[in-house]
């Protein structure tokens, strides 16, 4: 029940953001709405989810992915699991709400924006629902990727695309840390189970490898969460739309890392490692993060630095090791992502109805638009952790842990203090944001006239200030059991006592926040007149800048070092390319032989029969006739080739192998007719020049190729030969041999184990037969011939001449003439040539024949049509639709594989029997067969498909032909 | 018998490694012809070589692999002469189409300097 829930939770905003992909562009409303129902459904099942979750229960479904290398689709809900995916549906509604007034009516791709918005909800449920530690990497990559699409969602702006490309290096960066990190706690622990990973926390910590996982997970979740040194990308992500900066950087993308650094908290935390790699980043973050928003004059650019410094704050807290601080440190996720989103929307809303963020163009906005003013001073007082909102009671428990000394060391004597001056810093900064600009002057030249915005764009800054005061006011009535469950989630058995209370009496912690509080207002009135005119960002550092330093490096690697590497290490030629493969080739083949001592076998040898001895003559006269002929002469080339593929095959027959040896005859058929049709558009070639005339440089590069031939040639004779003088070890084809009849139902067994025993290896081949012929005939349908081959060949020109110069005769008569014998022949043929396919398809699973033999079989029938009548001749008489062969072929060999699963059997699995048929008697019936006639016709059709549409260029250029006759003279 | 196959082996590769490295396109694809003729008999052969045997079982019933053809190096094989097929074809068809946008039959798709 529960764990179906769960899945339901995790599949409808995946769902959903698939279904507004397909919404209208300009149905704003009714995306809005379809998003929020989303968000709104969610929220409900999390929240009928809670009773399970209360008292530190778990749930968990689980379903198979890959058991084998111990990766499920597991998901598990605990409390904190919990109170995340509250945070992650409750906001993202809100958002939904505040994003509906938000995006302009005139903005057209708005079903992008829903839809990436529900996406990245979903993986952001998934990171916090995931029950296996590989599944959470793949939700963590897939937020980076989404809040990618998000931050550049205004792609027409240069600093959306920076921002996004920026913050998607950095966290994807990140992200391969946490997956390698993640490798090695399963290689620890032994699974990737969190349940399994959480209870191991004491192997974890003793084992060599804590300190790399610990340092690799820390990669994933501080670059995720902008702590520094990799906070830099936070302020850039600031050019997204503010829907998505309230939503991703406030509640739930960047609290992606700090949900990391607690849900490993009870494996991780407690050593001195953590304490020190943790609290560094963290405190850097806290106090630098402060003093950077300080100084900012954009609102978001204020807010996202004022982030940093929240989440630094939080990792402190983690860092520690005391569960106490753990608490406060799940608290202040809660209490930081309300206001937080709050003041991101308010920023908004300013931004929305004035024009500008400019701190130092805003002024005076209090008169204008009062409600919303009074709405970000309660957020922001919140901020700067004023009694009697949220923000107070997590930044006490803050001051309190730093209080504590926990390890000895100059990091803890001096937490105190700079909690302190962070705690300044932010009530400094928070008092800027409010001053400056809902104070002073009225506002002078802004873009528009400000006023409050619609009732509903404020609605859910209402509710999240609403609850930073209740939470702030009645901690524990409000809060505290579902902060019980979250913490419980977390801590376990191990949850120490706390208290929610707003006041604890006159302590330390008190006096920390009075000065904080004291000092911060004393700081920002001192530095009021600056800031109104002062540049952006922090005295003197402003220069210094993470991002700077960050495009300089990614310039210097990516396009400096990569050209370095290209002049030395590349090039775009293919012959030096070719030649290095060969080489290494060679090296990686006779190295080992080298070594092992290499010579020939003990088998005895076959005596040589002279017959085939000058049969392979022949052969290598042709294999060498074909190479030093193919440049000039290439029609005798290729007849040579065929010459050497002839004596190929005969091999095959004299050595066993009925079934190669007709397969290769009809393949060398077809590939002969194919290369012949393609000489026509190759570019004529001089006769063979005088071979001194060559330059030096030539010659030497000549002669290295033909060593390198000659070595390479000789190599493959000895491996050859040395293989097959010693023992062979049959194992594979001994079971094929034994099982083929007796569970393949046929004799043939090449064909048995083609179609049956490895039918999935030809299926993927005949799939692969199936793309190329389909790419073939997508670039001929593109092909424009060289300029000089668009003219009709000089012999064709000639007979043309001599046909026109008669009156009795048409033009092209003389071409039939030359084949009209053949032609005749090959007429008759035709009907021959398909019982012969239909004959070696039936045989196929007993004797040699089978799919492709038969498949070729049918194709030469129909080419032969083609040569003997031309292809307007065919074309007027027959209709190949060589592409309905493909795609049935393809299917019938899919659906009989599939067929096996309607019998509760596996893919491919097939069945054979035996069927009486009068007159013809017993044949067999092997549902293989079905899968062979697959075969067959997708082999017809992607041979078919090749030919003609090769053949077909000869009818085309005659078109171009007189579109060249058309154009201007100097055109042509 | 075996010495000839070896030869012929290694006379097919060389002639096929000659062509490869050669810049015609048509020098590249008969090159390439060459070289998969050499290898499917090189993978054959890895079977052993036997006259007078074959794959194709004589009774019905669980077949003795003593008597036959090792059948494994020529399903592979079987295998490689359609794919080979296929890889000229779609071979040829680039080189067409790379001829009929660069106007050469380099393989670069332009001449050398």
């Amino acid at each position: 029940m529960g764990g179906g829930m769960l899945i339901l939770l995790m599949l409808l905003p995946f769902a959903g953001s698939v279904l507004v992909a397909l919404f209208r562009s300009n149905a704003r409303n009714v995306e809005a709405w379809f998003a929020g129902a989303v968000a709104v459904a969610g929220l409900i099942l999390a929240i009928l989810l809670y009773p399970s979750v209360a008292d530190g229960g778990v749930v968990r479904s689980e379903i198979q992915w890959l058991p084998a290398y111990g990766l499920n689709f597991t998901l598990r809900m605990d409390g904190f699991a919990w109170m995340f995916a509250m945070l992650v549906t409750g906001i993202g509604l809100l958002v939904v709400v505040y994003a509906r007034y938000y995006m302009s009516s005139e903005d057209y791709s708005v079903p992008r924006f829903f839809s990436f918005f529900l996406a990245f909800m979903g993986a952001m449920l998934g990171i916090v629902l995931s029950g296996n530690l590989i599944l959470l990497v793949v939700f963590w990559e897939l937020t980076g990727i989404f809040s990618f699409l998000l931050i550049g969602y205004w792609y027409q702006n240069a600093s959306a695309r920076d921002g996004a490309r920026m913050a998607l290096t950095v966290t994807g960066i990140g992200g391969l840390g946490l997956l390698v990190g993640v490798l090695l706690l399963g290689h620890i622990v032994g699974s990737y189970d969190l349940d399994k990973v959480l209870a191991s926390g004491n192997i974890i910590r003793l084992h060599p490898l804590y300190l790399p996982a610990m340092l690799l997970i820390l990669l994933g979740a501080l670059t995720k969460s902008a702590q520094f040194p990799f906070h830099f990308w936070l302020p850039n992500a600031m050019s997204a739309p503010t829907p998505v900066s309230a939503y991703l950087h406030s509640a739930t993308m960047v609290k992606a890392g700090v949900f990391l650094l607690a849900r490993f908290w009870p494996v991780f935390a407690g050593t001195e490692e953590w304490f020190w790699v943790v609290g560094v980043a963290g405190l850097s973050s806290l106090v630098l993060g402060a003093f950077f928003a300080l100084f900012q004059q954009d609102m978001k650019g204020l807010l996202a630095y004022s982030t940093i410094s929240h989440l630094g704050l939080i990792t402190v807290l983690l860092s520690l090791g005391s569960p106490l601080a753990a608490v406060a440190a799940i608290f202040h996720m809660m209490n930081h992502a309300t206001f937080k989103a709050s003041l991101f929307m308010a920023a908004g809303v300013i931004d929305h109805e004035t024009g500008t963020r400019d701190m130092r163009r805003l002024s005076g906005l209090f008169r204008y638009m009062p409600f919303t003013a009074t709405l970000a001073m309660v957020a922001s007082a919140a901020m700067a952790g004023v009694p009697l909102l949220n923000g107070f009671i997590s930044k006490e428990m803050f001051f309190a842990e730093t209080v504590e000394t926990h390890l000895k060391s100059t990091l803890d004597t001096v937490t105190p203090y700079l909690a302190v001056v962070a705690g300044l810093l932010s009530v400094a900064y928070s008092l800027r944001f409010i001053h400056s600009v809902f104070f002073g002057p009225p506002p002078r030249d802004l873009p528009r006239e400000p006023h409050e915005p619609p009732q509903w764009m404020r609605f859910p800054i209402e509710f999240l200030v609403l609850a930073c005061l209740v939470v702030g006011i009645v901690p524990g009535l409000t809060v505290g059991p579902y902060l019980h469950a979250a913490v419980v989630g977390v801590l376990g058995p191990e949850t120490p006592p706390y208290s929610l209370a707003v006041w604890h009496g006159f302590t330390v912690p008190l006096l920390m926040s009075a000065v904080a509080l004291a000092g911060g207002v004393l700081l920002y009135f001192m530095l009021r007149n600056y800031l109104a005119t002062s540049q952006e960002g922090p005295p003197y550092i402003r220069h210094i800048a993470g991002n700077r330093i960050f495009e300089r490096i990614l310039v210097t690697l990516s396009w400096r070092w990569a050209r370095l590497a290209e002049a030395f290490l590349g090039t775009r030629r293919l012959q030096p390319q070719l030649r290095l493969l060969v080489l290494i080739a060679l090296i990686a083949g006779s190295l080992p032989l080298y070594r092992a001592g290499a010579a020939a076998g003990i088998l005895p040898t076959i005596p040589v029969d002279p017959v085939f001895a000058f049969i392979w003559l022949l052969g290598a006269i042709c294999a060498v006739g074909a190479a030093v002929r193919a440049k000039f002469h290439r029609l005798s080339a290729l007849i040579l080739l065929g010459g050497a593929g002839l004596v190929t095959c005969i091999t095959f027959a004299w050595l066993s192998a009925p079934d190669l040896a007709l397969t290769q005859l009809l393949v060398e058929i077809v590939t002969t007719v194919l290369i012949l049709l393609g000489l026509r558009w190759l570019p004529k070639r001089r006769d063979d020049p005088d071979p001194m005339s060559v330059g030096t440089r030539a010659r030497i590069r000549r002669y290295r190729d033909l060593a390198l031939a000659v070595a390479g040639g000789v190599g493959m004779s000895f491996l050859a030969y040395m293989m097959m003088t010693r023992p062979a070890t049959r194992t594979l084809g001994d079971y094929f041999l034994r099982y083929a009849y007796t569970e393949g139902g046929g004799r043939n067994v090449v064909n048995v184990i083609l179609v049956d025993f490895r039918g999935f290896d030809t299926f993927g081949e005949i799939a692969v037969l199936g793309v190329v012929s389909l790419s073939a005939f997508a670039l001929l349908r593109r092909f424009r011939p060289a300029a000089d081959n668009v003219e009709q060949p000089h012999q064709q020109k000639i007979q043309d001449a001599y046909d026109e110069a008669r009156p009795d005769r048409q033009t092209g008569d003389t071409l039939s003439d030359y084949l009209s014998v053949p032609s005749v022949i090959m007429h008759w043929l035709f009907p021959v040539i398909i019982v012969l396919a239909v004959h070696l398809f039936l045989r196929g699973h007993d004797l040699p024949g089978g799919g492709f033999a038969a498949g070729v079989a049918l194709a030469i029938a129909f080419i032969l049509q083609y040569l003997a009548a031309g292809t307007r001749w065919v074309e007027d008489r027959l209709r190949i639709l060589p592409l309905r062969w493909i795609g049935v072929g393809l299917l019938s060999a899919a659906l009989t594989g599939m067929g096996s699963w309607l019998f509760g059997y596996p893919f491919l699995t097939s069945h054979s029997q035996y069927a009486d048929l009068p007159l013809i008697g017993k044949i067999p019936l092997a549902s293989a067969l079905l899968f062979d006639l697959g075969v067959f016709l997708l082999v017809v059709g992607a041979t078919v498909l090749v030919l003609i549409a090769l053949a077909h260029q000869s009818i085309r250029s005659h078109r171009t032909d007189r579109f060249v006759a058309t154009l201007p003279k100097e055109d042509a | 018998m075996e010495l000839v196959l070896s030869l012929a082996i290694g006379i097919m590769t060389a002639s096929g490694i000659w062509l490869l490295l050669r810049p015609r396109t048509f020098q590249v694809i008969i090159g390439l012809s060459l070289i998969s003729y050499a290898v499917n008999l090189f993978i054959f052969s890895m079977g052993r070589l036997r006259m007078n045997a074959t794959p194709v079982l004589t009774s019905a019933g669980v077949g003795e692999p003593a008597l036959y053809d090792d059948p494994l190096p020529q399903a592979l094989v079987l295998t490689a002469i359609v794919i080979g097929f296929a890889m000229t074809a779609l071979f040829l068809v680039v080189l067409l189409a790379s001829r009929g946008l660069t106007g050469t039959d380099h393989v670069d798709g332009r001449e050398r300097r």
